[in-house]
């Protein structure tokens, strides 16, 4: 090698053109490499969830005749609308869009929303995009390789959505369909988070804003489908999660409908273009507005801090706990008749709620989900732990005058606390959802805010792993908590139940709790899961003492 | 208690990496000592060390007559520390971390302080804190360590970001917490800082203590330089004891080893001095001479194992 040589490609490099896209290949690649293990989970839990309810459709529902019965009760029962949507033919295939079609949609958006935001603003709120930046990558690179992450990851899906439905026997063209619905309503929220990416100047109010236009998408074909045909049934065409019923998968599919989504994701990534390239760095569209410029109160100690900084997430959970709650209270009155069209799904909802009649047993399943959904939650909460000391936050609090203990507590209160409260909403939202709609709110609320609250010793038992993960093994917890959480949602919701021995299902606290209403209440379960679940968190903090922090 | 700081041959590891290998470190009571060396000499380990965040795992120290790891509750409600890399919650403002940290310390609340040192420090306390440049946030932290009725302040280098007139501020303000009585344990790579704050000097290599003293103490061990105008020429290799020599015609720079310095400045007015300047070394060539004896060695290190390898062709 000749000096020569080196001063050439030097030169060369420097002379050659730089676009606002350069560097984009790197930034897919590095995307890639650091979504590895979350990118396939999160097309792995879309996929599988549709397949799997596509299959149990088709096991449930054998006859054509119990099928429209399924059709002819489920078009009357409005709360059942509000969560689903409207059916198109009484198909398994039109059944599986009907039951799946919305909410495989609104995970694919949720993936996309995460994905999206955690390239762009969260990168730039932590200041990493500044150093990528600053190398010779060009201006609108990052935004492009995070759109292009989010599209890839849709695609993906889309494909093996096309590939596992038609191989469960569903007709190809509405597979297809289906699979396109899902895959562009994850796309059109590509571009709508890319835009809220260039609104605010913080990661997560980016989140919760692209996370809010999918909750009034949520509400809007909610509303839409169920306000009956004197209402406004047009809100359904309005935002993405209702044209994936307009599209009609498996009932005569009207293609067109798919450039809806498609128009929503080109203009969403052109707006947030224009947006990135009209801004500065590490600044929003919206102003940061001035904050108190000294501490009330209401701010003093780890307690409190722990609560200013948890709050607007409970907030945001109680909310979408006291709607979804609601209205499967207010469905709960038109179950035993659609339990009627099938004696199959009269045995599925008693393997997962109990044996006492079949609207407490679709109550007491309710109750296990929201238990099982706040212990999700109260884990969520104990993981701020680890992300405070990784991020260097937990040194300023534990260089003041607060012990370990105090600090863990701190969080741990909140955890605790937020998840007795999601189960208190579950509980009196769906007795005054099911009370209001059948008379008696009074005892209804009464009797499911006990059922909800018998929910939290389980709960506590799951959040305890996720303290004694972050005690004794802070670089595992994050995966151990959600393992723990997992493990609840594939014994006790997704079932298999029948299959396994009583000796695996046990390994779930949830397993062990009363299926209430209508069980029986047995002190002791309550009591034992209590005790092992106070074990957990004291041992987490007593090993959090003893370990290095940071 | 005339030590507020006590460590004796501290170790600590990081799975196969050792960070501390026997450091010792001593801090008396009300004086400003500077904690020096390179990046990844164990600096902000030891000071991990002393807030108890980290444990030790041999070795002897004491914080404030107590021991930082079981007692650091306590301690922490006599101290007041600043990391070297400071991050705070996105969406508090700083007025609002300022005054958290002090009731975390469980201090109370000095307004007026608080109110001089904001507007010293020329920090906009209503501002979300992720709106803050790595300055800004270092003020935030120094403000409410400053503010603080702390008696012992850990500044793991604390004025990274600053500007120079921020810097300068700060330099009064540790001035004059020393006249107050306050006893600061400052890392720094900033020299100029620690030669113009400190009383006493502790210098780092590779988790070990390698210099340790007043700076008078450290200047004595070492060389005076010398810059002479001269008469008439001389023979550079002429001087004993004189390092570095550099003449230009008659104009003399050299660096002399202090027992030498009598002999070098016969021989220069042997040959008729018409100008002369003898001042002591800065902490920066101190500090250069530290750095370079260990390239020095490492480099040899590296050579001999190649030569070990490669045979000779």
């Amino acid at each position: 090698m000749t000096t020569g040589q080196v001063v050439r490609t030097a030169t060369g490099r420097a002379t050659s053109e730089g676009g606002p896209l350069t560097g984009t290949g790197t930034l897919v690649r590095l995307a890639l490499r650091r979504d590895r293990i979350m990118l396939p989970a999160w097309v792995y839990v879309v996929v599988i969830g549709v397949a799997a309810n596509a299959y149990t459709f088709a096991k449930l529902y054998k006859t054509a005749s119990s099928r429209s019965a399924l059709v002819a009760s489920g078009e009357s029962n409005p709360a059942l609308l509000f969560l689903y949507g409207r059916l198109n033919g009484d198909s398994v295939g039109a059944l599986t869009a009907w039951r799946y079609g919305v909410w495989g949609a609104l995970f694919a958006v949720l993936m996309s929303v995460f994905l999206v935001i955690r390239h762009t603003r969260g990168d730039e709120e932590t200041g990493r995009l500044e150093l990528i930046g600053s190398a010779r990558v060009g201006r609108q690179a990052p935004l492009a390789s995070a759109i292009a992450v989010a599209a890839a990851a849709n695609v993906v899906l889309t494909v093996l959505l096309c590939v596992v439905l038609p191989v469960l026997g569903l007709p190809a063209a509405g597979s297809v369909a289906l699979a396109l619905a899902i895959g562009t309503c994850g796309l059109a929220f590509t571009g709508v988070s890319a835009v809220t990416a260039q609104l605010t100047s913080g990661a997560r109010a980016a989140r919760g804003l692209a996370i809010g236009v999918l909750g009034v998408a949520f509400l809007a074909r909610a509303v839409g489908d169920s306000a009956g045909a004197s209402g406004p049934s047009w809100l359904t065409w309005v935002l993405p999660l209702g044209w994936t019923e307009t599209l009609r998968p498996f009932a005569d599919e009207r293609w067109w409908v798919l450039v809806l989504p498609l128009a929503l994701f080109a203009a969403g990534a052109w707006l947030s273009f224009s947006l990135a390239a009209r801004r500065d760095h590490g600044a929003g569209l919206l102003p940061d507005r001035p904050g108190r410029p000294t501490a009330s109160a209401a701010l003093r100690d780890p307690f409190t801090l722990a609560w200013r900084l948890q709050w607007p997430a409970l907030a945001g959970w109680v909310a979408g706990y006291a709607v979804l709650f609601a209205v499967c209270g207010a469905a709960a009155k038109g179950i035993a008749q659609l339990a009627d069209t099938s004696g199959a799904l009269t045995k599925e909802f008693s393997r997962i709620g109990g044996q006492s009649g079949i609207v407490n047993a679709y109550l007491a399943g309710l109750m296990l989900l929201g238990g099982v959904a706040a212990a999700a939650y109260g884990v969520s909460a104990v993981l701020r732990l680890h992300a405070e000391e990784t991020a260097g936050t937990a040194d300023p609090v534990l260089a003041g005058s607060v012990g370990r203990a105090r600090w863990g507590l701190s969080h741990l209160m909140v955890a605790f606390a937020g998840t007795a409260l999601l189960l208190a909403v579950a509980g009196v939202a769906t007795g005054l959802g099911y009370g209001l709609a059948v008379g008696g709110a009074g005892t209804e609320t009464a009797r499911l805010l006990g059922a909800g609250i018998a929910q939290l010793p389980a709960a506590a038992v799951i959040i305890g792993v996720a303290v004694l993960a972050f005690g004794a093994l802070p670089d595992a917890c994050v995966a151990i908590g959600w393992t723990a959480v997992g493990l609840t949602v594939a014994l006790n919701i997704v079932g298999q139940a029948g299959q396994l021995s009583h000796w695996v299902l046990d390994v779930s606290p949830f397993t062990d709790t009363p299926k209430l209403p209508g069980g029986t209440v047995t002190a002791a379960p309550l009591i034992w899961l209590s005790v092992i679940a106070f074990a957990f968190c004291a041992a987490g903090l007593a090993a959090l003492r003893r370990r290095d922090i940071g | 208690m005339a030590n507020a700081i006590e460590a004796r041959g501290l170790r600590k590891r990081f799975g196969k990496a050792t960070a501390l290998d026997g450091l010792d470190l001593t801090v008396r009571t009300g004086e400003v000592h500077a904690f020096l060396g390179p990046n990844g000499a164990g600096k902000t380990t030891t000071i991990r060390i002393l807030l108890g965040l980290l444990r030790k795992d041999g070795g002897d120290v004491s914080l404030l007559g107590g021991d930082p790891w079981r007692d650091a509750t306590a301690l922490h409600g006599r101290l007041a520390y600043v990391p070297g890399d400071v991050t705070l919650w996105p969406g508090l403002t700083g007025g609002e971390i300022i005054d958290l940290l002090a009731k975390l310390r469980g201090d109370g609340n000095d307004l007026k302080r608080r109110q001089e040192l904001i507007e010293r420090f020329e920090l906009d306390p209503s501002k979300k804190a992720r709106a803050y440049s790595k300055g800004n946030r270092q003020k935030v932290a120094l403000i409410a360590a400053l503010a603080s009725d702390a008696e012992l302040l850990v500044l793991d280098e604390p004025t990274s970001g600053l500007d120079p007139l921020m810097e300068a501020a700060f330099r009064d303000c540790v001035a004059s917490e020393r006249r107050g009585g306050r006893t600061v344990l400052l890392s720094s790579h900033i020299l100029a800082e620690a030669e113009a704050l400190a009383d006493r000097v502790t210098i780092i290599r590779a988790g070990r203590t390698v210099e340790t003293g007043t700076l008078a103490e450290l200047r004595h061990l070492t060389r005076t330089t010398v810059d002479a105008e001269l008469d008439g020429p001389l023979d550079p290799d002429s001087l004993p004891g004189a390092h570095d020599v550099a003449l230009e015609g008659t104009r003399l720079r050299c660096e002399v080893d202090n027992a030498a310095l009598n002999e070098v400045l016969r021989r220069l007015t042997a040959v008729g001095v018409r100008n002369l300047t003898c001042r002591p070394p800065t902490l920066e060539e101190l500090f250069l001479r530290q750095y370079s004896a260990q390239n020095q060695d490492s480099a040899q290190n590296q050579a001999s194992e190649r030569q070990q390898v490669t045979p000779a062709p």
